[in-house]
C-alpha cells in the first residue's frame, strides 16, 4: 500500500467540498434568498386571463334601458392552421381583395406569431357575421369572438351617457395602476360618474402557456381564479321620449337645454347642440367618428347644458326680484317710473323696450313686460343697501344670494366637467376699476348682464328654486343604483338631500315673483308659452353676442333663452332652455319650452305644436361663421403638421382650393360670444388622445 | 441484496451500488418530468421505447447487463487491455472525422443505424485505465518530469482531437486527469500555477485591461519592496519577480485577447462573458454595428444568457420545498433549452427545491468521497489511480453542470453524470463505474 502522497486524498476532498459548497451557496442565494424568480417564472408560465364583466345597464324613469350592452364578433385567425381554403371564396364574403387578405395573415404572423390568434378584422358589421357564421366550416383557421359593446337603443342622451373607450396611459397610472392596458373605463357622462358602480368586478382566469405563449391549460386547476361580477345598473330619472323630443328640436341648433323635476332634482332630459348619436362612438367607425368630432370647431362633443356659460339676460330677473323683496327693500307693489331707459346713472342705459304706460307700476308688470329700468335699479337698490357699510358689502351680500340661487357655484350634478359659471368677486372690479367703482359701474347685472354668466342647468335649477319656493335637490340623474348598498346609499345622499337655501323668504315674495312669471306667459314676452290647461311660469331673455374673426370684432344674433316652470301650483318641471345666435327668448325658446312641458305633463303635444316641431327641428341656426373658423383652424393644423413631419398631404387641401372667407359683417352669419367658442375648443381632448384602431389581445 | 451468489458479489463495495441505482432513478424521474406529456398511458409509454424516458430506462437496462458483465469479468483484464483498449479509444476518435453526421452543431456523434454514438465520451474511460496503467508501471518514475508530460500526453491527446470535433466541453474534462496526477506526486506547484492562471484569464475578463495592468504593477513593486533586503543580497529574486510581472501583464494584454480573437468561437467567447455579465469585446466592429438594439436583443435572448436566464428562473422558483415533479411550469412547458440533457439540474431545482438539490449534491458527494476513501484502501496502484480517474471525471462533470445551471460556469455542453438522457452517457458512467468496483471487489491483490 502506498502512503507516498497520502496526504493529497485529503486535499482533493478539500477540494471536492469547497466546490460543492460554492455551489450550495449559490442554490441558497438563488431558491431561499432571491424572492423574485418564482414571479419570474410566473410571468413565463402563467397567463393571467382577465374576465370582464358584463357593464351595468342605465334604465330611464320607466324602466327603458337606454344604455345596453350588445355582441360585436371579432374574426381571428390562427395562421398555421389555416390550410386549404377557398382564399377567393373568402375574400368574396368578406368583401376584400386578395392582396388584402395575404397583407392581414401576414401581419398577423408577424404580429402574433403563426401559432397563435391574431385579430384579422375587428367589430364585424352583422351582414359580415352573418356570411362568415354560414361558412365558417370552409375556413379552418377562422373563428369568431364575441366582445361586449355598449350600444344606446334610443340613439339619444349622448352627452348625458358618455362612452368607454380604452384607458391611457395617463388614466392607468392615475388608478393606481388598477385598470391595465386594454381596459375600457367610461370617459364621459354617467358612464365616467358611476364608472366604479357600472364596471362591476374583474374576474381573473389563470391559464398555464408554454415557451411560444400558447395556452396548455388551468393553473392549478382554477384554484386561484376569481369569477367576474356582473356592473350594476342606474335607474335614472330620464324621460326618453322626453329626450329624444328634445334633441330633435335642438338639431342643427348651438345651445344648452335642461328640464327637472323640481320635487326631487332629477333631470328628465338634457340637450347640448350640436348632438351626436352616441352609437358613432361604439361600432366599427368608432375611431373615425370620434377624430371627426373631436376636430369639428361646433364641439359636439362639448356638453353646453353643463358647460357652455351664457349670460342669462332677462331670464335673471325673477331672481334679483326675490332678491330685493328679501332683503326689504321693496314690497311687491313697488313702482319705477320708467321712460324708455334707465336715467339714474346719468348715461341712460340700459334702454327698455316699454316706455311709460305704467309697465314698471309694480312687480307682476315689471316681470311681465320685463322692464330693464326696474331691475336695474332693483340690482343697484341691493348693492347701495343701507344696511352695509359700502358697495363692496352690498355686492358680496348680492353675490351670496347668486350662490344661494346657485349661480357661480358647480351644483354637484353627476357628470364630469360641470363648469361653475361665473359671478365674480369685488376683487374683479376692483381691479378693472383701479378700486373706484360704484353700483352704476356694473348696473347690468341686474338684468343679468355685465360679467354674469350661467349654464343652462343653474338657470334650470334657479327655475327650480322659484317654483319650491326656496329649496332644490341636486340636479343629478340617477334616481337608485341597482343593489343599492349602505355605501352606495352614503354615496347617494348627496343628491337626495333637501338643501333649504331660500325658504326664508316670505311666501308673499315668491307668490309676487311667481304670479309675474305667470303673467309673462299670459299677457308679456311668453304668450308663445301658453297651453290650454297648464297655467305656465316663464320668463323670456335675449342676450347680444360679438365675436372676433379675422380680426374683426362682428355682431353676432342674439341668443335666445326661455326659462320655465309649469303648471303654476305643484310645479312638476322646471326647464331652461339656450339658444346661441337665434334670435328673440321667445322665438325658438319658448316654442320648444312649450313643446317638452306638453310632452311631459300631458303625454301628448297639440297639433299647433307638431307643426312646430317639425317647423323648429327643420330650422338651421348653425352660425355661419364656423364654416370660417373651422377652416381656419383646420389650415392652422394641417400647417403645424406639415412642420412636424414634412407630410404636405393635409396642407395641399388648403394651398389649391380657394375657399371665400365668410364676411365677417354678414347679418347672417352670426353666433354666441367668442370667449364661448374659445372655451369650446378648449376643451376637446388633446389630439395625442386620438385612438387608432383598438386591438384586442387574445390569449 | 444478500449474498446469494458469493462469486460474483463477494467484495462488491455495496454503497456505490445501491448510490448508483438511487441517482440513476432520481434521474429517470427528472427525465420524465422534464418530457412527460398530460395524459400519456404511463406504464405503455414507459415501455415503448418513444419517448425520452422510455429511452432512458432501456439504456438502464442494457447498462445493467453490462455492469453485470462487467463484475463477472477477471480484474486483470483491465490492467492488461488498459493500452489496448486506450488505442481503440483514440482509433474512434479519429473515426469520426471521416463518418460524423450532422447533428446539431457537433461533428464528435457517429450514427449507428437509430443510435447516436460519441466517441468522446466513451474515451473517457480508456483514458482512465491507461493512464493508471502507465502510473502505475513499475519502471515509471513519476518524480521526473518526461513521465509527467507523457501522463499528461496520455490525458490531452484525446481532448486534442475531442477540441477538433467542436466539442469544448467534452475536451475540458480530460484535464480533470490532471488531479490523479497530483494525486500521484505531480509537484503542487503546477496546480497553484494552474489556478493563477485561471485567476489571471478571470480577472482580465472582468477587469479593464489597463487598470488590470496597473494593479499588476502594484503588486510586483509591493512584492519588490518586501522582499528589497533579499534582493540586496540575490539580484535573482528580483529577476524573477520581473519576469512573473511580465509575463502575468503579457498573458493579460496579448495572450487572452489573442486566444478570444483567434482560439476560440465566437459563441464560446461570448458564454464566457454572458458569466461575468459583460459584452463580448471582441466582435468584429462591421458587425456590431449593422445590429439594431431589437436584433441584440432578440440575439441575447436565444443565446447561451437566455438558457442560464431561463434555468436560473426554474431552479430559484423551486425555492425551499420545490413545486412538485409535475407542477414545474418552467422545466415542463420547454422554457428551458436542453431541458433533459445539459440543463436537466434545472428540473430538479424547481420540481424539489433547495432541499431536493442539496440531497442530490449531497449524494454526489458520498459518491465522491466514498470512490476516494475506496482508492486509498487499494493495494494495487492501478486500481487506485482509475479510482482517482473516475473520481475527477465524475466531479468535474457535476461540478462544472451544476455550476452551469446555476451560473456560475460558462454554458458548456457537459451531461450531469446518471441523471442526464443520453445513452453514450449513462452508459460509459456506468461501466466507468463498475469497473470500479470490479476492481475494489478484488483489492487484495496487487496488480500490475
Amino acid at each position: 500500500m502506498s502512503v507516498f502522497n497520502q496526504s493529497r486524498s485529503r486535499i482533493i476532498r478539500l477540494i471536492f467540498l469547497v466546490a460543492f459548497a460554492v455551489i450550495i451557496v449559490q442554490l441558497f442565494y438563488l431558491q431561499v434568498i432571491e424572492g423574485k424568480y418564482r414571479q419570474l417564472a410566473m410571468d413565463n408560465a402563467v397567463f393571467q386571463k382577465i374576465i370582464y364583466p358584463e357593464r351595468g345597464i342605465i334604465y330611464d324613469r320607466k324602466g327603458k334601458a337606454i344604455l345596453n350592452n350588445t355582441l360585436i364578433f371579432d374574426l381571428l385567425v390562427t395562421p398555421a392552421e389555416v390550410k386549404n381554403i377557398d382564399t377567393l371564396e373568402f375574400c368574396r364574403l368578406m368583401k376584400m381583395d386578395i392582396a388584402e387578405f395575404k397583407k392581414r395573415i401576414l401581419e398577423a404572423r408577424i404580429k402574433n406569431t403563426s401559432v397563435r390568434p391574431s385579430i384579422f378584422e375587428d367589430l364585424l358589421t352583422p351582414e359580415q357575421q352573418a356570411r362568415f357564421e354560414e361558412n365558417s366550416w370552409q375556413f379552418p383557421g377562422f373563428a369568431m369572438v364575441e366582445r361586449p359593446v355598449r350600444s344606446y337603443p334610443f340613439n339619444a342622451a349622448a352627452h348625458i351617457l358618455g362612452y368607454i373607450s380604452e384607458v391611457n396611459p395617463k388614466q392607468i397610472e392615475a388608478s393606481g395602476n388598477f385598470y391595465r392596458m386594454g381596459d375600457y373605463k367610461g370617459q364621459n357622462g354617467l358612464e365616467s360618474y358611476y364608472e366604479n358602480v357600472l364596471m362591476g368586478q374583474r374576474g381573473v382566469q389563470y391559464l398555464i402557456k408554454d415557451n411560444k405563449n400558447r395556452l396548455v391549460g388551468q393553473y392549478e386547476k382554477g384554484a386561484f381564479d376569481t369569477a367576474a361580477i356582473a356592473g350594476r345598473g342606474l335607474k335614472t330619472y330620464i324621460d326618453i321620449e322626453l329626450q329624444q323630443l328634445a334633441e330633435k328640436l335642438m338639431t342643427n341648433k348651438v345651445g344648452g337645454l335642461v328640464a327637472i323635476d323640481p320635487k326631487t332634482g332629477g333631470i328628465l332630459a338634457m340637450v347640448s347642440g350640436p348632438n351626436f348619436n352616441p352609437n358613432d362612438l361604439t361600432g366599427p367607425d368608432k375611431s373615425k367618428n370620434y377624430s371627426k368630432m373631436v376636430l369639428d370647431v361646433t364641439g359636439p362633443m362639448l356638453n353646453r347644458a353643463i358647460g357652455g356659460k351664457y349670460e342669462p339676460g332677462s331670464t335673471f330677473k325673477p331672481l334679483g326680484a326675490l332678491i330685493a323683496l328679501d332683503e326689504g327693500l321693496i314690497t311687491p307693489a313697488y313702482g319705477f317710473p320708467c321712460g324708455g331707459r334707465y336715467t339714474l346713472c346719468g348715461h341712460g342705459k340700459p334702454a327698455c323696450t316699454h316706455a311709460g304706460g305704467g309697465h314698471a307700476a309694480n312687480l307682476r308688470n315689471a316681470i311681465a313686460y320685463s322692464c330693464n329700468s326696474y331691475f336695474t335699479h332693483l340690482y343697484r337698490m341691493a348693492a347701495d343697501n343701507p344696511k352695509y357699510k359700502n358697495v363692496r358689502d352690498g355686492y358680496m351680500k348680492w353675490r351670496e344670494y347668486m350662490n344661494l340661487f346657485g349661480l357661480g357655484v358647480r351644483l354637484g350634478i353627476d357628470l364630469p366637467n360641470e363648469s361653475a359659471g361665473g359671478v365674480p368677486d369685488t376683487s374683479v372690479y376692483d381691479k378693472e376699476n383701479a378700486g373706484r367703482w360704484t353700483s352704476c359701474t356694473n348696473l347690468t347685472l341686474g338684468i343679468g348682464q355685465d360679467k354674469m354668466q350661467t349654464t343652462p342647468l343653474q338657470m334650470a335649477n334657479a327655475m327650480a328654486i322659484i317654483a319650491n319656493r326656496g329649496y332644490y335637490y341636486s340636479p343629478h340623474f340617477v334616481r337608485q343604483i341597482e343593489d343599492e348598498t349602505a355605501d352606495d346609499t352614503t354615496w347617494m345622499n348627496k343628491f337626495r338631500t333637501k338643501h333649504d337655501v331660500l325658504t326664508h323668504i316670505t311666501d308673499t315674495a315668491f307668490t309676487a315673483v311667481i304670479e309675474g312669471m305667470n303673467d309673462v306667459v299670459k299677457f308679456g314676452t311668453a304668450r308663445v308659452a301658453q297651453i290650454p290647461g297648464i297655467d305656465v311660469c316663464a320668463k323670456t331673455g335675449t342676450a347680444e353676442t360679438y365675436t372676433v374673426l379675422d380680426n374683426r370684432r362682428i355682431k353676432l344674433p342674439n341668443n335666445s333663452m326661455f326659462v320655465a316652470f309649469a303648471p303654476k301650483d305643484n310645479p312638476k318641471i322646471a326647464i331652461a332652455v339656450f339658444v346661441q345666435n337665434a334670435g328673440f327668448g321667445a322665438t325658438w325658446g319658448g316654442p320648444i319650452t312649450r313643446i317638452l312641458i306638453e310632452k311631459y305633463l300631458n303625454d301628448t303635444i297639440q297639433k299647433k305644436s307638431e307643426a312646430d316641431v317639425e317647423r323648429i327641428s327643420k330650422a338651421n341656426l348653425m352660425p355661419a361663421y364656423f364654416k370660417r373658423l373651422q377652416y381656419k383652424t383646420d389650415s392652422v393644423r394641417a400647417m403645424e403638421w406639415f412642420q412636424k413631419t414634412k407630410d404636405s398631404s393635409y396642407l395641399e387641401r388648403f394651398t389649391m382650393e380657394e375657399i371665400e372667407p365668410v364676411s365677417p359683417i354678414k347679418r347672417e352669419t352670426p353666433t354666441g360670444s367668442q370667449k364661448e367658442n374659445k372655451k369650446a375648443v378648449a376643451m376637446l381632448p388633446d389630439e395625442k388622445y386620438f385612438r387608432k384602431p383598438r386591438t384586442v389581445k387574445i390569449a | 441484496m444478500s449474498q446469494r451468489n458469493p462469486a460474483i458479489s463477494k467484495g462488491i463495495d455495496w454503497s456505490l451500488v445501491w448510490i448508483y441505482l438511487l441517482l440513476v432513478t432520481i434521474g429517470l424521474t427528472a427525465i420524465f418530468a422534464a418530457t412527460y406529456k398530460e395524459g400519456e398511458p404511463l406504464v405503455r409509454s414507459f415501455l415503448a421505447f418513444k419517448t425520452d424516458y422510455s429511452k432512458q430506462f432501456y439504456f438502464f437496462g442494457i447498462g445493467a447487463v453490462l455492469a453485470l458483465f462487467i463484475l463477472l469479468t477477471d480484474s486483470k483484464f483491465f490492467s492488461a487491455t488498459a493500452n489496448l483498449g486506450y488505442a481503440l479509444g483514440i482509433f474512434m476518435l479519429l473515426l469520426v472525422f471521416p463518418f460524423h453526421s450532422n447533428i446539431k452543431g457537433t461533428e464528435s456523434i457517429i450514427k449507428f443505424g437509430s443510435f447516436n454514438f460519441q466517441p468522446a465520451e466513451f474515451c473517457k474511460i480508456f483514458v482512465a485505465l491507461a493512464l493508471a496503467k502507465y502510473l502505475s508501471r513499475p519502471e515509471t518514475d513519476f518524480t521526473k518530469v518526461r513521465s509527467q508530460l507523457i501522463a499528461a500526453g496520455i490525458a490531452l491527446f484525446p481532448a486534442a482531437l475531442t477540441l477538433l470535433q467542436s466539442e469544448t466541453g467534452l475536451a475540458l474534462v480530460f484535464f480533470s486527469f490532471f488531479l490523479v496526477m497530483y494525486r500521484e506526486g505531480l509537484p503542487s506547484i503546477i496546480l497553484l500555477i494552474g489556478f493563477a492562471i485561471a485567476a489571471l484569464i478571470v480577472a482580465s475578463i472582468v477587469v479593464e485591461p489597463n487598470t488590470l495592468a496597473i494593479a499588476l504593477t502594484a503588486i510586483a513593486a509591493f512584492i519588490v519592496y518586501i522582499f528589497r533586503r533579499q534582493i540586496k543580497r540575490d539580484r535573482g529574486i528580483f529577476i524573477t519577480i520581473v519576469f512573473i510581472w511580465a509575463l502575468c501583464v503579457g498573458i493579460q494584454r496579448f495572450a487572452v485577447p489573442f486566444i478570444f480573437k483567434n482560439v476560440l468561437q465566437r459563441h464560446q467567447v461570448e458564454r464566457i462573458y454572458d458569466l461575468f455579465g459583460k459584452d463580448n469585446p471582441y466582435v468584429e466592429q462591421g458587425q456590431g454595428e449593422t445590429m439594431t438594439a431589437a436584433e441584440l436583443k432578440k440575439k441575447k435572448e436565444s443565446g447561451s444568457s437566455y438558457n442560464v436566464r431561463q434555468s436560473k428562473i426554474a431552479i430559484g422558483s423551486g425555492r425551499v420545498w420545490g413545486k412538485g415533479i409535475l407542477n414545474a411550469t418552467q422545466t415542463r412547458y420547454d422554457f428551458v433549452p436542453e431541458q433533459r440533457t445539459d440543463f436537466i439540474f434545472c428540473t430538479v431545482g424547481e420540481g424539489f427545491g433547495f432541499a431536493g438539490s442539496i440531497v442530490l449534491l449531497g449524494l454526489y458527494l458520498i459518491l465522491l468521497f466514498r470512490i476516494v476513501t475506496i482508492a486509498e484502501r487499494q493495494r494495487s496502484t492501478f486500481s487506485r489511480c482509475y479510482a482517482y480517474g473516475v473520481a475527477a471525471v465524475f466531479f468535474f462533470h457535476i461540478a462544472i453542470n451544476v455550476a452551469m445551471t446555476v451560473g456560475l460556469a460558462p454554458v458548456i455542453g457537459i451531461p450531469l453524470p446518471f441523471i442526464s438522457y443520453g445513452g453514450t452517457s449513462l452508459l460509459t458512467f456506468t461501466i466507468m463505474l463498475f469497473i470500479l468496483i470490479r476492481l475494489d471487489a478484488d483489492r487484495q491483490m496487487v496488480l500490475r
